[in-house]
């Protein structure tokens, strides 16, 4: 699913060089649920962000499903992060005096598909919001929220779903519900990242990519 | 992204901030409806000044006394000392080929009795003619006819508005009215000539020969009867051109000036004034534009700027519309459907608005004494709808395009 070979990323702010990742290589394989773990700075954002095809590698090279993307352009980017990834951020990031309905038929305007209601129904109705499909975000649950995000993730039926701390805005009753409602996806084949640093989400996880300094510090 | 999809975002976007949207439009709604509004304003009171031109009299040429520039109004004030005679009248009549009728006129400052009511008002002094030349239609009664002109007989014609002045809702008909003194008999009434060249109206009318007889003082040294205007109407509308120059070769000719000589006389035709009105009001249609485009430019101006803050704001949602696939185009094509959104509901609103300022002011003027025209001028809401999406669009545009330039990942963790 998921092949990096070296990627480094430097990053550059006037003069200064700044290496967020210094060759990393790892395999995350069809229908694992791995985290990606580390305290900030470490570089795990920068990789979340290349893994999810919205960033590019200085050099190295990344196969995701089998295809080299670190040279692709831009438009086939936003192409592979439409039909192939699902994303869920810690803040939700849903668009506000917008309907949890409306919210998870986003990923299918740009998908050339066109809105599909009973899709987007049928999406929320799998992380148990079917009810709540009318209610705009500010009158939802911080965990109903995230169950939305959740569902417009998989509205495209990706082949990833890459999580960046997503029970980081939860409490802990909550928090359970998320990673159970993930648990629940994984076992339905669905592959799943997560980045966290929090040792109670790393627990749901078959394994765990620990990183450093922009170094994989150990493997799990 | 299909353009059914971009409409309803944009759409979505623009009702769920309805204050913002709504201040946004203001600008180009207020631009759209000046536009509209000015234009139709200016338009129908040009309509309405060739109308009563027109109502003047069909291929009316005046000539009065005076150097060209003197500056002498139509129907107003005419020379104190005259250069015209009837012989030229009678000369112009005989010998210019592209002239169909001669109406020489008199005119004296008179006072009027009748019954109690005693009022300073021009006589005119006229033939059957001026009737005809002048486009006259009698309301009560009958115009001056040969006879009575042969006769020099002691009957008036009187102006709407006189006969009002005189002898309120009594029918003027038969009454005996004085004249400076003299004794006429009312014989008939003009209906209501118009508001912009309405003189006639609060006029008296006596035959030319009567008028020469009990009213003038005035002889010229010899070479004949003074007059103080001729009107003269043109064989047809092509013919005004050379009526004009025949006019002035005749009065040249009997006036004896030479070829350097500067005319003592003036030849107008309502196309001249017609002509000149219309320059005027072009000039003002444009004015008009000019100044309610800048109020577009400012409308304009307001939509980039409103538009800058909500780029801004919806950083965020830029950066998330991004991450789940959208491409640099779908983000341009979003904001610039939002800008021209905005500006055609702000343009049909303001034809709408524009639209109802011009039923207002055409109800408010009726109500005024002038009868005003409510027009839609088509041509201009096309204009002025379709300059709105431009400047729409215009001013979208480097909003739209900081939109879609920003990156995703630095959007997202945008505060």
């Amino acid at each position: 699913m998921i092949e990096l070979e070296s990627i480094t990323k430097v990053y550059r702010a006037g003069r200064m060089e700044v290496s967020a990742l210094r060759g990393i290589s790892c395999r995350i394989e069809d229908g694992e649920m791995v985290s990606i773990m580390g305290p900030s700075g470490s570089g795990k954002s920068t990789l979340m962000n290349i893994i999810g095809c919205l960033d590019k590698p200085t050099s190295g090279k990344y196969l995701f499903d089998g295809v080299e993307v670190s040279k692709l352009s831009d438009n086939k980017l936003a192409e592979i992060r439409n039909r192939k990834i699902g994303f869920v951020f810690q803040s939700f990031n849903l668009l506000p005096r917008t309907t949890a309905l409306a919210n998870v038929e986003l990923p299918l305007i740009y998908g050339g598909s066109g809105s599909h209601r009973q899709r987007a129904l049928q999406a929320l109705e799998s992380v148990g919001l079917a009810h709540r499909a009318k209610h705009k975000p500010s009158e939802l649950a911080g965990g109903e929220q995230q169950r939305v995000a959740i569902a417009r993730a998989l509205i495209n039926n990706p082949s990833l779903i890459l999580a960046d701390e997503p029970t980081g805005n939860l409490d802990t009753q909550t928090s359970r519900g998320i990673m159970l409602l993930f648990k629940q996806l994984n076992q339905q084949g669905m592959t799943i990242v997560l980045v966290t640093h929090e040792s109670d989400i790393v627990a749901y996880t078959q394994r765990t990519i620990k990183i450093r300094d922009g170094r994989i510090e150990a493997l799990e | 992204m299909k353009l059914w999809d971009c409409f309803a975002t944009a759409l979505q976007t623009i009702f769920s901030h309805k204050l913002r949207s709504g201040l946004t439009m203001l600008g180009i709604l207020i631009g759209v409806a000046a536009v509209i509004s000015m234009v139709s304003l200016v338009r129908s009171e040009q309509a309405m000044v060739r109308e009563s031109l027109e109502s003047l009299g069909a291929n009316l040429i005046f000539v009065t006394p005076g150097t060209t520039g003197a500056g002498h109004g139509i129907g107003g004030a005419f020379a104190s000392t005259s250069t015209l005679t009837l012989e030229d009248a009678e000369a112009i009549a005989s010998d210019a080929r592209s002239v169909s009728m001669v109406a020489p006129v008199t005119q004296s400052t008179t006072e009027v009795i009748a019954g109690g009511e005693n009022v300073g008002c021009l006589t005119l002094g006229v033939t059957v003619e001026y009737q005809y030349v002048r486009n006259f239609e009698t309301e009560q009664g009958n115009f001056i006819s040969g006879q009575d002109y042969m006769r020099s007989a002691r009957v008036v014609v009187l102006g709407n508005e006189l006969a009002e002045t005189l002898f309120g809702q009594m029918s003027p008909l038969g009454q005996r009215i004085r004249i400076n003194g003299r004794q006429f008999e009312v014989i008939g009434v003009l209906k209501r000539k118009g508001e912009a060249f309405g003189t006639e109206d609060q006029a008296a009318m006596v035959p030319l020969s009567t008028a020469q007889a009990v009213l003038s003082s005035e002889r010229a040294g010899g070479s004949g009867h003074v007059i103080q205007a001729i009107a003269i109407q043109a064989k047809s509308r092509d013919a005004i051109g050379s009526a004009q120059w025949e006019i002035s070769d005749i009065l040249r000719q009997r006036h004896h000036i030479g070829p350097e000589g500067e005319d003592d006389f003036r030849v107008i035709s309502m196309g001249d004034i017609a002509r000149t009105a219309d320059q005027m009001y072009a000039i003002g249609e444009l004015i008009m534009a000019a100044i309610a485009g800048i109020s577009l430019l400012v409308g304009g101006i307001g939509i980039m700027n409103i538009m800058l803050v909500s780029v801004t704001e919806r950083t965020r949602e830029i950066g998330l519309r991004k991450a789940v696939g959208a491409k640099r185009r779908d983000i341009l094509t979003q904001f610039l459907t939002e800008a021209a959104v905005l500006s055609l509901c702000g343009g049909a609103v303001g034809v709408a608005l524009g639209w109802v300022i011009i039923k207002v002011s055409a109800g408010v003027l009726a109500n005024m004494g002038f009868p005003f025209p409510a027009i839609l001028p088509g041509d201009v809401v096309a204009l002025a709808v379709g300059v709105a999406i431009c400047v729409g669009l215009t001013s979208g545009l480097y909003p739209a395009i900081r939109a879609a330039r920003l990156d995703p990942i630095e959007s997202l963790r945008h505060e």
